[in-house]
């Protein structure tokens, strides 16, 4: 049976592994391959490494740690943050990147997802969506550059829209990050990550929101996603990836153990 | 002959081969096989190709195009005639099957493919569940020395939407939606759905088996 896949999110600047507030004061947590590899030990079943520094700034960057990631890990690995063009994707999935994902590029111009599809197949062409719930409308829209508090923007896409046209433009996977609650830890939006469920037809992450090991066998048994990706937890030594793991196996979830 | 004195000969001679197909990322496989100190060289030069000890076939992106860059290397005839063990991996494998459906392309013409497992590509049938196929999946094996070790219900890391059915050819097998082939072989040529080169211990066994494969007695 397919397993379903736990996937810490690590983010990145300038090579290294930083946690911030608010996307504000970074602090460097470490060097890159060792905090991979001691996640793919502890089971993880894939890594997410949200490269902060390229979203941020327009500018040059070394790339060459996706490469020593790919060297030493044995698990598959996505790359985001910063990619708008063929050239950028390629140049990551050459170094050895399984996925890239794309969010901000793809709602300026969303014949990317197409153009990268072409390229490179809809298997490494992953979306990530940074969804909230607009009380005035009574709906769920999609917001663009969350990784400059800056920048941030609404966008004109209700959330469900956006989730059938990415798939339409060919995407291999989504990741559905709900900001209400990112960062709080008080749950996955159950409610949203269903509603997107049921439309989404490539598998489906759930991001933001995981505070306890519970909140893990919810978004699988209710919203039935594919994977659940979670930082802060992870980083904090709030929840150890094993342990959660066996929890999960015990609680009748397919697992990898 | 001492022990020490045949694993030193096989050390300076033992090579894997990755073919350079050109259009794929052959650095994740390559990579495996370097965590476990294999001598590796990826080449599309065809004495190096003969030479090898194995030969791997990688694959990413459409069996169209992937086929397509063998022709224009001139690696087609070249793979049909050797006779050390052949590994391809993902659509490295499906390249060894005779037909491939896969629709990625510009037409809807089924591609021709290597014909050296007598197999067809076609859809996977998920039956509703997402597609590709994406992530870890239990396995049943044979008595394959791919697979020496490797217990069923193994788990392993696929990305997919197309596979191989299950026939008498079937060296593997995994569910999703429906029964297929995890990995296809016949003769010295055979192949793996999944990706071995990202599938943790489990995959680093059955790239050390094929290690173990074709070395001079």
């Amino acid at each position: 049976m397919l397993a379903k896949r736990i996937v810490p999110c690590l983010d990145v600047r300038e090579g290294k592994v930083v946690k911030g507030v608010q996307f504000r004061d970074h602090e460097i947590v470490g060097d890159i391959v060792p905090l991979a590899a001691r996640y793919a030990a502890e089971g993880a079943d894939e890594l997410v490494f949200y490269d902060i520094t390229a979203s941020a700034h327009d500018r040059v960057i070394d790339k060459s740690w996706v490469s020593r990631v790919a060297e030493q890990i044995d698990i598959p690995f996505c790359v985001a943050g910063g990619i708008k063009t063929i050239e950028q994707a390629r140049e990551k999935l050459a170094f050895g990147a399984d996925k890239i994902s794309i969010n901000s590029p793809a709602l300026s111009d969303p014949s990317l997802i197409s153009r990268l599809q072409d390229e490179f197949g809809r298997q490494c062409i992953v979306i990530g969506i940074d969804s909230f719930y607009d009380t005035a409308s009574d709906s769920y829209k999609v917001k663009q550059f969350t990784g400059d508090e800056a920048a941030t923007k609404d966008t004109q896409w209700f959330t469900q829209d956006w989730v059938e046209e990415v798939q339409k433009r060919g995407c291999g996977e989504i990741v559905l990050n709900v900001m209400n609650q990112d960062g709080v830890r008080g749950g996955y939006d159950i409610k949203q990550l269903s509603m997107v469920r049921a439309i989404c037809d490539v598998p489906l992450i759930a991001s933001g929101g995981a505070g306890t090991m519970a909140h893990f066998k919810e978004v699988f048994e209710l919203a039935q996603v594919d994977a659940a990706l979670a930082a802060s937890v992870f980083h904090k030594g709030i929840i150890d990836i094993g342990e959660l793991k066996h929890y999960l196996h015990n609680q009748n979830i397919a697992i990898r153990l | 002959m001492t022990d020490l004195a045949v694993s030193s000969i096989n050390d300076n001679d033992d090579i894997t081969v990755i073919i350079d197909t050109g259009c794929a990322n052959l650095n994740s496989v390559r990579f495996a096989f370097e965590r476990l100190n294999a001598n590796i060289k990826v080449t599309d030069d065809f004495d190096v190709i003969r030479s090898a000890t194995r030969v791997v076939l990688p694959g990413v992106g459409t069996a169209g195009a992937a086929m397509a860059g063998l022709q224009q290397k001139g690696l087609v005839t070249l793979i049909s005639s050797l006779t050390q063990p052949v590994m391809g991996v993902c659509l490295g494998m499906q390249m060894l099957a005779s037909v491939s459906n896969e629709h990625g392309g510009r037409d809807n013409k089924a591609i021709n493919c290597l014909g050296l497992v007598p197999t067809d590509i076609g859809d996977l049938d998920s039956k509703g569940l997402p597609l590709p196929h994406m992530g870890w999946n239990q396995i049943s094996v044979t008595d394959h020395p791919l697979f020496e070790g490797i217990e069923d219900g193994s788990y392993v890391y696929f990305v997919h939407g197309y596979r191989a059915p299950i026939s008498e050819y079937t060296l593997a097998s995994c569910t999703y939606g429906e029964n297929f082939s995890a990995a296809i072989g016949k003769d010295n040529f055979f192949g793996v759905q999944f990706h071995p080169e990202k599938s943790a211990a489990v995959g680093a066994k059955i790239l050390q088996n094929f290690l173990n494969m074709g070395k001079a007695q």
